[in-house]
């Protein structure tokens, strides 16, 4: 590559923002900035303004990790898998089924939580391949029918009341485990109020100097420990994506036969893929809905809406790549999802808006003598209903328009080492080496 | 590769014709113990290591034959839906996950045209406060009918008086305006969504078909509001109890205006033109293309005829029903995808005669699951699907295509 | 019969098998060649019988039968549409014959899947190129090898074997800039495929095709949109190959080419093999000039 002079001044901040770690801590810092000042505006305290900034971090967190398992399915190889809440709920409540309680209703098995995470990650992964096995065969568009249909059976199975004694049936699995992180700072970690353990003791009374409860330290440290998972799953696809095997995946998603007739077991890579992607879709259904703040395994949750939700954050993203998924995971959870409420809050405070129509046609007469304010307050008071019709609307438009995604590239490359032109056997191939932007090569 | 080869053989034994006669062996089971138990006669328990199975049973034949009564109200239904759905997904090529949603929009506003007009007490009354307000005498009724919640479809259906019996004209009414806003409203979303793609892989209209699945669900929901709610009055409605039956007049409109639709639309298919390049370009869109169908007019002349038989199927959906709400096609939406995936896509026939397999099967398998496994019917019709796609990927009719 | 492949054959436990060309194929052969087969009898890597293929209504091949020769480099011609690519696409599994057998080394391979076939060393290229258009030329190149480390999951991710994946991965793209300088295709290997002209993409193709390590190549028209001095270049590095062992089958249009650089030729009609031989005898069939002549019309 080409150096001119010019460049030169330019040149490390343009590789700090090529470097994807540095595009995300970006995004998130952006984010916290962003509902810091929603939080000011509203006058929000030292708490509130930690949990509204915790809230956006775990779902921005949620969404990377459901959103990179998705990214592997869909994003390398192709297959377009929309049964992501079925698998997100098998994880979920395998997990409550086996951690949970035995003493609770309905009673779980009450083995230890590393136990029951594996379990919930082993039983997603194996209703994955239960339905991989005869269905990657089929188009995509059959396999994205049979999708749906097995995560609508999987919901309605647990939503029966024929076996409600041990899923909830359609009240959910109300007892659910404790986080590790309850577990390490309380006595009685069912009960957020018990006392601590000596560790929370001094954990929490380091916080109480900032006014920060008892509650809010649980919850961020969970939260904290949600982005480390983020953290190791981005890391593990990173390097099954930059490796021989991502290639593969790469080039069945792009022409199957054209791998095929490279020798390459296409199916056995895509049942590979596919089940690793739904252990994912398990693991993130287990730290999103099992435990920690918003901990509530109910069959509604897991509506095919919420899979739709993920397909949009990844499109945002950019399907295919790792980074972008991380990065369309926190867009939309952050300005799609927890920011419409704040804005509606800060306009009906600003501008007073009390109007409050009970329907369209209430709102849109009064237009005709120039009075906004009832289809403001209506618009407002249905910011739900908007926010949907927005998403569905930018789904259109990405994909007529932005089919490779906002952020993200499709087309990083899928390698071991990095294959640009100056690692040619004649040229420094080391110095490109040591710049190695994946993980992998750290370990030599 | 291990694994592998065991995958192998287990696909392969799956799709051997071991796999098929397993369905069919099951198949005969069920049909033999049903009719034991129509017959009342039972065996059993066999013990197994884990629990007894009975064999037969009891059921009344009358309570069968409501199962299959309701089987075809709803696979009728079904079958109505699905011909769009069909049609769109071998025409244009791709699964069309907003067809639902334009159900639930032929329902929402066939239905607020029928409660005006019923709810202002009938086309008479119509005709008789227009011609009042024109001549200034006698009362003007328009001005007592709170207008707004009648189109809202909120107000309560005794008070709205909406049913076969009081209004036929307000319900026929309603079901020709169903239709005409259904087709307006795909023509919109194929000229705003569809034709800018016209080139685009089958994914990539499916992933703008859900957008537009989410944009349309929940505008109906911001102008409708997302309260589920009863709209068709039951006052008077007359309904007959044949042999443990009770058939309502609603159901049998549903089947008749279905009927005679569905006969329509074979006459149009086979007498005419369009058929023909329906069906050429079904088959091959670019030879179609090349042999000088003109391609954008039958695609028009697909939504045109698909969004009309959606928008009456979604009107009759709630005649029979009694409700909506803004999520009613959306939970429909699998049930019609079973149906044409069943019947063979591209195939009308073959979607008509799905909707009443799914429908019947989503009934009739109430003879089984009882009680709590009652809520396993959708399942039952979605585990049907899958295996259609499994083992006939081209319907279980063969994958006739539209003739 | 000849041992000369001993390793790749030892085990053929059906020596009729590998009988039955040379008892059946001479009888369809002019008498001089019978000769020549019989006095350098060679063993047949490949070999089709009987193979059928229909698409709805039309026979596309329809009872071909032929055996290309070890370390042949054997020419496969024909009008348009007389199911050249079709006998390819059965023969490497792509398509499902409807009748016929394939055999290779000995064994029936009929009905297996490609990759399995690419597997035992046979492998084709495809008329219209393949390229992965969202991958670069080098990741296309670096996709073909097979027994790659890193195609597990688990040895990719891992931190003990990653090593070792991350190694070889620098081997295999060593290897593969060697692979785009001979093709001339070494300017362009950070290029994405889809950007690539027609004849760029036949090079691709034909660069990946060797990358897997193939014994017996199937090329469907490799030169096409290729530039003359490459080609040339393209066909010595063909008959260097050969040298070494490997068995090439050509489809190709330009008859100078095949003509000049074939040693067997085989002409194939309405999915038939209309004749075969060297090719002077080819040249000078009336049969075939008339196919010609009538398929090119
Ligand atoms: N996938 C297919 N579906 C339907 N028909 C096909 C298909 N592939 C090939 N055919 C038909 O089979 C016949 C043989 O085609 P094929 O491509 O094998 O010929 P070919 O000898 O390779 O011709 P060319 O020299 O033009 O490449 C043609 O009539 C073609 O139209
Ligand atoms: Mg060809």
């Amino acid at each position: 590559m080409s150096q001119t002079t010019t460049d030169d001044v330019l040149a490390p901040l343009r590789r700090v923002f090529a470097n994807d770690a540095a595009k995300v801590a970006v995004m998130y810092i952006a984010i916290w900035v962003v509902f810091y000042a929603f939080g000011n505006h509203l006058g929000y305290g030292n708490s509130g303004m930690l949990s509204l900034v915790r809230r956006v971090t775990f779902l921005a967190a949620v969404y990377g990790i459901v959103v990179l398992a998705l990214n592997i399915q869909w994003g390398y190889a192709g297959l377009f898998n929309i049964g992501v809440a079925g698998f997100m709920a098998v994880g979920a409540y395998t997990v409550a089924m086996l951690s949970s309680p035995p003493a609770g209703s309905p009673p779980g098995l009450g083995l230890p939580l590393p136990i029951g995470v594996l379990g919930g990650i082993l039983a997603a992964t194996l209703v994955g391949l239960v339905a991989a096995l005869p269905a990657l065969r089929l188009k995509a568009d059959y396999l994205a029918i049979v999708t749906v249909a097995i995560s609508e059976i999987i919901r309605i199975t647990y939503n029966s009341p024929a076996f409600s004694d041990v899923t909830g049936g359609a009240r959910g699995f109300g007892n659910l485990p404790t986080s590790p992180v309850e577990t390490l700072l309380l006595q009685d970690p069912t009960s957020p109020a018990s006392e601590a353990t000596s560790l929370g003791e001094t954990v929490f009374s380091f916080a109480a100097e900032y006014g920060i409860s008892q509650f809010a330290v649980v919850n961020t440290l969970y939260t904290v420990g949600v982005l480390l998972v983020l953290l190791v799953v981005y890391l593990l696809l990173e390097r099954a994506g930059k490796s021989p095997y991502g290639r593969v995946l790469k080039a069945i998603r792009e022409d199957e036969t054209a791998a095929q007739s490279l020798g390459k077991d296409t199916q056995n890579f895509k049942v590979r893929a596919f089940a690793l992607g739904c252990g994912l879709m398990g693991l993130a259904g287990i730290v999103w809905f099992a435990m920690g703040p918003r901990a509530s395994v109910t069959p509604q949750t897991f509506r095919p809406n919420i899979t739709f939700y993920i397909f949009i954050a990844l499109i945002i993203g950019g399907a295919g790549s790792n980074t972008g998924s991380v990065l369309g995971g926190a867009l939309f959870a952050s300005l799609l999802f927890e920011a419409p409420p704040m804005i509606r809050s800060i306009i009906q405070e600003t501008f007073q808006v009390s109007a409050n129509p009970g329907n369209l046609i209430e709102a849109l007469i009064p237009i005709a003598s120039g009075n906004l304010a009832p289809l403001g307050g209506f618009l407002l008071n249905n910011i739900d209903s908007l926010r949907f019709i927005g998403m569905g609307i930018l789904l259109v438009v990405l994909i007529q328009r932005k089919p490779d995604g906002l952020l993200g590239a499709r087309k990083e490359t899928a390698a071991g080492v990095p294959l640009t032109a100056d690692t040619r056997p004649d040229t420094g191939r080391a110095d490109a080496d040591a710049a190695a932007v994946d993980g992998g090569e750290t370990d030599e | 590769m291990d694994a592998n080869a065991t995958i192998e053989r287990g696909v392969g034994f799956a799709r051997s014709s071991t796999g098929a006669s397993i369905v069919t062996a099951f198949g005969a089971v069920l049909f033999l113990d049903l009719v034991a138990k129509l017959a009342g006669v039972s065996l059993g328990p066999l013990e197994t290591p884990w629990f007894g199975i009975w064999f037969g049973g009891d059921i009344a034949v009358g309570q069968f034959a409501g199962f299959i009564w309701d089987g075809i109200v709803i696979g009728v239904v079904i079958g109505l839906a699905s011909i769009g759905l069909s049609l769109t997904y071998s025409i244009l090529n791709f699964a069309n996950f907003a067809h639902g949603d334009y159900v639930t929009a032929g329902a929402f506003s066939g239905w607020a045209v029928t409660y005006v007009i019923a709810g202002i007490g009938g086309l008479l009354a119509i005709t008789e406060s227009a011609v009042n307000a024109v001549t200034g005498l006698g009362t003007y009724r328009l001005e007592d009918a709170d207008l707004v919640r009648l189109v809202l479809l909120q107000t309560a259906p005794l008070e709205a008086g909406a049913n076969m019996w009081l209004s036929p004209a307000a319900i026929v009414i309603g079901l020709v305006a169903a239709a005409g806003m259904t087709i307006v409203l795909s023509l919109i979303l194929d000229r705003l969504v569809y034709r800018p793609m016209r080139d685009a892989d089958g994914i990539s209209l499916l992933i703008a078909s859900i957008g537009v699945a989410f944009a349309v669900r929940y505008l109906v929901a911001l102008v409708f509001g997302a309260n589920r709610r009863i709209v068709t009055s039951s006052e008077k409605l007359p309904s007959a109890n044949l042999g443990g039956v009770i058939v309502d007049a609603h159901e049998v409109t549903l089947v008749v205006v279905a009927a005679i639709l569905m006969f329509g639309l074979h006459v149009l298919l086979q007498r005419t033109k369009l058929g023909k390049a329906m069906r050429a370009m079904a088959d091959n869109r670019s030879l179609a293309q090349v042999t000088g169908i003109p391609t954008e007019r039958v695609i028009k002349s697909t939504w045109i005829i698909g969004a009309g038989l959606t928008g009456a199927a979604g009107f009759l959906l709630v005649l029979s029903q009694g409700g909506l709400g803004f999520q009613t096609g959306w939970l429909l939406l699998l049930l019609i995808f079973a149906a044409v995936i069943m019947g063979g896509i591209g195939s009308i026939y073959g979607a008509i005669a799905g909707g009443l397999v799914i429908g019947l099967a989503s009934r009739v398998s109430l003879v089984w699951l009882q009680g709590d496994l009652a809520s396993f019917a959708r399942p039952t019709a979605f585990a049907l699907m899958i295996l259609v796609l499994l083992f006939r990927p081209s319907g279980i009719f063969g994958g006739v295509k539209t003739a | 019969m000849s041992e000369d492949d001993a390793p790749s054959v030892a085990d053929a436990d059906i020596p009729d098998d590998v009988d039955v060309p040379e008892d059946v194929e001479p009888e369809t052969m002019d008498s001089d060649v019978e000769e020549s087969a019989k006095t350098v009898p060679r063993s047949v890597p490949l070999r089709v019988e009987g193979l059928r293929k229909e698409f709805g209504g039309i026979t596309a091949v329809d009872g071909a039968t032929f055996a290309v020769e070890e370390g042949s480099l054997t020419g496969l011609i024909g009008p348009n549409g007389a199911g050249k690519s079709t006998t390819f696409n059965c023969i490497t599994g792509v398509h499902e014959a409807d009748a016929g057998d394939v055999y290779f080394r000995g064994e029936e391979i009929s009905g297996e899947q490609p990759h399995d076939i690419v597997e035992r060393g046979l492998v084709r290229t495809f008329q219209i190129a393949r390229q992965l258009g969202e991958m670069t030329v080098l990741e296309n190149v670096m996709l073909a090898p097979g027994g790659q480390q890193g195609e597990s999951i688990t040895r990719s991710v891992l931190p003990g074997t990653r090593g070792r994946v991350v190694a070889q991965e620098r081997e295999l793209r060593e290897k593969a800039w060697e692979t785009l300088e001979f093709f001339e295709l070494d300017h362009l290997a950070t290029e994405y495929a889809g950007n690539l002209s027609g004849g760029q993409r036949k090079l691709l193709e034909l660069a990946r095709a060797l990358m897997t390590d193939p014994s017996v190549l199937l090329l469907d028209e490799p030169f096409a949109g290729v530039n003359p001095t490459l080609e040339e270049k393209l066909l010595d590095r063909i008959h260097d190959l050969r040298e070494q062992g490997l068995t090439f089958l050509l489809v190709e249009h330009d008859m100078d080419l095949i003509m000049q650089n074939c040693e067997h030729v085989i002409v194939m009609h309405q999915g038939r093999v209309l004749d075969e031989g060297p090719p002077e005898r080819i040249k000078n069939n009336e049969e075939v000039i008339e196919a010609y002549l009538g398929g090119e019309v």
